[in-house]
């Protein structure tokens, strides 16, 4: 299937809404476009340059590739307002967790944003503790992403106030907690394998 | 009154005021405070927004650890709240998802253990007739927005707090403890959350627009809830004449004449010490 918007053709992928629907269990097509959801969607609508409601069209399309490989996706904050004020009920915030955690498993990266980059570094530091070490994932940020300098001196100011504390606290259950990780990670992968199974008949 | 007290990672490091004052004012108002033993971090927004199983995952088993304990849980950061409270909400929904989790981290749901913000501990278990009662010192003259955040009260059928485009639970509690609480129209917008790190101007445009509302509402200062809200508010504010913002527990400690409230007050990046003594003197 084809979908032409703005004069250019774009290739749509006739299972991502279900994929969409089923991952996030949300009544994508009840969307009536009152944009309720975008009046109140600074992060996304104006810097992110689409509107919640706009997104959920673009999944009923089926344009996969602009929407996971999108760096709105990533911008939204996941503040919720946009679910809380629909009048047809739908957790906008479950769908974009849906297609961010889509995103992820198929190693999608976007240029110039860094959000997925910090969001693994923050689980790592989980998994590897069962706690965050804040000290711990700002040093380890700042040097994967090379903005050593950046906020340098906000980060003094942090260490001098005794809010940096450099050893780590762990969990007696960490082991339990990888094992958490694991599993789910599996889950996730089986889960994201084949959005079309036993739909090519069709 | 007995609670399981989840402090959060971010409480133990750049909110630590936060977790300071939040167990003073506590043993202060006669709620006993256990730390939930070997608790582990909520996964926060990078959980959920890559793996929501494990985002869930991970809060169960801290409710697992509140039941097997027999207590409830009170949670001073909003998003450990908002985690636990979405985790508490599946397992009650029951189905697949519960099984799962149940599985996951080996344990049966009881559906027994309460999860309660410190906000409400403090303004529903104590009391505002209790803290009242114990106000020493009234804020008298500070003028103040209370800033509730997202996370705190979205979505509404799963945290169940207060009301949620215009909570009031933290106004009442300030008025309680004698200070000029502005009404204002930014209550529960985003300050912009974990892209503080990844996305600084998004950041700074939403904390301005905030501080903007707050300064046009009459505020000298922002009460908050949350310790991203706290640290994006001090540290992603732009320009001279920055706005103070304190923790809730903060403004209680001031008010009940709490001993360490000082040194709490003197953890903050932006030095509130000119607008405290005015309100302190100002009664003099």
């Amino acid at each position: 299937m084809r979908v032409i918007s703005h004069g250019e053709v774009l290739e749509s992928d006739p299972c991502f809404a279900e994929e969409v629907k089923n991952h996030s269990g949300q009544p994508i097509d009840l969307c009536y476009h009152c944009q309720k959801c975008a009046s109140g969607c600074l992060p996304m609508g104006v810097v992110g340059g689409i509107t919640p409601n706009q997104l959920l069209r673009m999944i009923s399309l089926g344009l996969k590739d602009q929407v996971i490989k999108s760096p709105a996706i990533w911008i939204c904050t996941a503040c919720e307002t946009c679910g809380a004020r629909c009048p047809n009920g739908i957790s906008i915030a479950a769908v974009m967790d849906a297609v961010r955690e889509m995103a992820y498993t198929e190693n999608i990266t976007v240029k110039g944003d860094s959000a997925l980059t910090f969001h693994r570094l923050f689980l790592g530091d989980l998994k590897s503790r069962g706690r965050i070490s804040e000290s711990f994932l700002m040093a380890k940020y700042k040097l994967k992403t090379l903005q050593l300098f950046n906020d340098m001196d906000l980060g003094v100011k942090l260490l001098i106030r005794g809010k940096l504390p450099l050893i780590p606290k762990g969990i007696k259950g960490k082991i339990k907690v990888r094992n958490m990780f694991d599993r789910s990670e599996e889950k996730m992968r089986i889960k994201h394998r084949d959005p079309c199974e036993g739909r090519q008949a069709r | 009154m007995k609670l399981a007290y989840y402090p959060g990672c971010s409480l133990e490091a750049t909110a630590r005021e936060y977790d300071q004052s939040s167990r003073a004012v506590c043993r202060e108002l006669g709620i006993e405070l256990k730390e939930l033993d070997d608790w582990n971090c909520c996964g926060s927004s990078s959980a959920h927004n890559l793996n929501h199983l494990l985002a869930a995952g991970l809060s169960a088993r801290n409710i697992a650890l509140a039941q097997r304990e027999g207590m409830d849980i009170t949670v001073p950061c909003a998003a450990c709240f908002a985690r636990l409270r979405k985790a508490d909400h599946l397992l009650k929904q029951g189905g697949e998802m519960k099984k799962e989790l149940e599985e996951m981290v080996e344990f049966k749901y009881t559906g027994q253990v309460g999860i309660i913000s410190l906000l409400e501990a403090v303004v529903e278990r104590a009391g505002i007739d209790l803290i009242s009662k114990k106000v020493k010192k009234p804020l008298k003259n500070l003028k103040v927005v209370c800033y509730y955040g997202c996370l705190m009260v979205r979505p509404p059928e799963v945290r169940g707090f207060d009301r949620v485009e215009n909570p009031v639970m933290l106004d009442r509690l300030m008025e309680c403890l004698g200070a000029d609480v502005r009404p204002w129209s930014h209550k529960t917008e985003c300050c912009g959350a974990s892209l503080s790190l990844t996305r600084v101007e998004v950041v700074e445009g939403l904390v301005a627009r905030l501080t903007g509302a707050a300064r046009e509402a009459g505020a000298e200062a922002m009460v908050t809830m949350c310790p991203l809200c706290q640290s994006n508010l001090e540290m992603r504010q732009k320009g001279p004449g920055k706005m103070p913002s304190f923790y809730f527990t903060e403004m209680l400690g001031l008010a009940l004449g709490l001993p360490d409230t000082p040194e709490w007050l003197g953890r903050h990046i932006n030095n509130p010490a000119g607008l405290i003594n005015k309100t302190v003197n100002s009664d003099k």
